[in-house]
């Protein structure tokens, strides 16, 4: 994996600008990473990390500028290259947890009604249990939705994402509304379910600690200009780009603050 | 002693006082009726249960000594048809156009001003246009219940499509989904409990559209029978079609939702 992947990076964004109007979101942002990097990105509100996600995806193009996969301009609209995990409403409440797995394949493989039946559909059932197996849903196959818990429904989520087999999975604030136990337990399973398929990983959260713990790479969005008279004049760009071994990266000073406020909230 | 506000009645006595308006609405009409007739015994105005139930029992078990027919099943049987006609034209058009209104914008942008405008016109408006396009027939009385009621239907469909979360729209897409296959088997599967819930509120609007119809220009059915007999002011026919046609909208109406509960019961739990 490491030798082509150095030679071509899989994401590259050239001189990217992201503009609502007047409003600047994004402002030359020059980045490129590799397959199989972990990204965790952090920043304000309104920083523009989840705008940033949104183009990974395909639902916000860029203003100005390239963002590219593989070389080749991004596509223009979601599709199972890439697999999302949002913070609610990833699964679909009207089926099951296996109907939920399956889904994705019966739309791989019957265009016109989205369904499969007899032996087909018993074979992509296999795989789906497999699947299900790996994120630990095996006792709530027949449940729906409805009836899991939060993090239950997160791993739904996540293995309903991995199904398709996409190289990149983007993950918008995905544990933010899980309890502190559980979603350590969610990240044991990310990074289990990233090594295994050789993900590439972008991941916007609002915990620094969890960037950090979880991340090859940390991205800080912020802005670096500020015009007190019109906020919206500037957009945010990524002001520190930090790698992050599994060891303790030491911290910039600017960060410190708010780690320290954010365990300070931890512990109470 | 607690507050009003924090005072519960038991299963019990909830019961007995739902029951009991019913009762006292009952009590009060015996009374009424009893009086009047004391009073002049061929008042037709509030006839006895008696007096009505006689009525009922020629219309529902004698055929009629014109025409040979069970009068009231006969009525009974012309206006379901209608209604259920009616109203499964216009859930079949409601749910086609808010559907694709609510999911396809490149639909949304010239159907749905239209969709807004015709919805504002009272369809009492456009009876006399159906009756002089399709005639005094039964379609002009089932194409006024799909007139009214469809983009009711349409609309409210379209509203329901919107708010299914935008990210279940996404995740499809990043599953593989193509437009058509969001379409079969994420939206409108979803869809159908809310649009069984739009056609439960737009049986009263079918109801009036119907009986107004049969009002109008009909040989049979229930609204045009008590628009007949209130020439001759038969009270004792009129009273037991209205409660007759409460009790099918009621028995429609519960049947709906039994459906929808069976059918669909990952739709109440999520909402409850």
């Amino acid at each position: 994996m490491t030798d082509t992947t150095q030679t071509t990076p899989l994401i590259t964004a050239k001189n990217l600008w992201k503009k609502y109007g007047n409003n600047v979101v994004l402002e030359r942002m020059n980045i490129s990473v590799n397959a199989g990097e972990f990204i965790t990105m952090v920043g304000t509100s309104g920083c523009g990390k989840s705008t940033f996600l949104k183009m990974l995806l395909g639902m916000e193009e860029p203003t100005s500028g390239e963002l590219l996969l593989d070389g080749k301009p991004i596509p223009n609209e979601p599709d199972q290259s890439r697999g999302i995990v949002f913070q609610q409403y990833s699964v679909f409440p009207h089926l099951t947890v296996l109907e939920n797995v399956i889904i994705a394949r019966e739309f791989e493989h019957s265009p016109l009604i989205g369904k499969l039946f007899g032996g087909k559909k018993q074979k992509v059932i296999e795989e789906a249990k497999a699947l299900l197996d790996s994120v630990g849903l095996t006792p709530a196959l027949a449940k729906y939705p409805h009836e899991l818990s939060g993090g239950m429904k997160q791993r739904l989520a996540i293995a309903q994402a991995l199904i398709r087999q996409p190289r990149i999975l983007l993950l918008d604030e995905p544990f933010g509304a899980l309890d502190p136990g559980i979603r350590a337990d969610m990240h044991q399973l990310i990074l289990k379910l990233w090594r295994e398929h050789n993900l590439t990983v972008f991941m916007v959260t609002h915990d620094l600690s969890e960037g950090f713990y979880l991340g090859t790479r940390l991205w800080v969005f912020d802005k670096l200009r500020r015009d007190p008279h019109s906020p919206e004049a500037y957009g945010a760009n990524i002001t520190y780009d930090l790698p992050v071994t599994r060891k303790k990266t030491p911290l910039p000073n600017e960060l410190k603050a708010p780690e320290e406020i954010k365990a300070a909230e931890m512990a109470l | 002693m607690k507050r009003l506000i924090n005072l519960t009645p038991t299963k019990t006595t909830r019961w007995l006082l739902g029951i009991l308006p019913f009762a006292l609405i009952i009590l009060v009409y015996i009374f009424a009726s009893d009086a009047r007739l004391a009073e002049n015994a061929s008042d037709k105005l509030l006839p006895s249960f008696g007096q009505m139930g006689e009525t009922i029992h020629t219309y529902v078990l004698e055929p009629s000594k014109r025409t040979g027919e069970y009068l009231f099943w006969v009525d009974t049987y012309s206006s379901l048809k209608r209604l259920f006609l009616g109203i499964a034209i216009a859930a079949l058009i409601g749910f086609t156009f808010g559907l694709l209104t609510g999911a396809i914008p490149t639909f949304y942008a010239p159907v749905a001003p239209l969709l807004t405008v015709i919805s504002l016109v009272p369809p009492m408006a456009l009876l006399p246009i159906l009756f002089i396009v399709f005639g005094l027939d039964e379609l002009s009385k089932v194409a006024l219940i799909v007139i009214g009621v469809a983009p009711f239907i349409a609309r409210d469909m379209q509203r329901c499509t919107q708010e299914i979360p935008h990210e279940q729209i996404v995740k499809a897409q990043t599953l593989g989904a193509s437009t058509w296959q969001i379409l079969v088997r994420i939206l409108i599967p979803q869809l159908l409990p809310r649009l069984i819930h739009a056609v439960r509120l737009s049986l009263g609007a079918g109801w009036l559209f119907l009986i107004a119809a049969e009002a109008i220009a009909s040989t049979d059915g229930l609204g045009y029978r008590i628009f007949l007999v209130r020439r001759y002011m038969s009270m004792d026919v009129i009273l037991p079609y209205v409660a007759w046609i409460t009790l099918l909208a009621f028995v429609l109406d519960w049947l709906l939702i039994k459906t929808s509960h069976k059918c669909f019961s990952w739709h109440y739990q999520k909402t409850q």
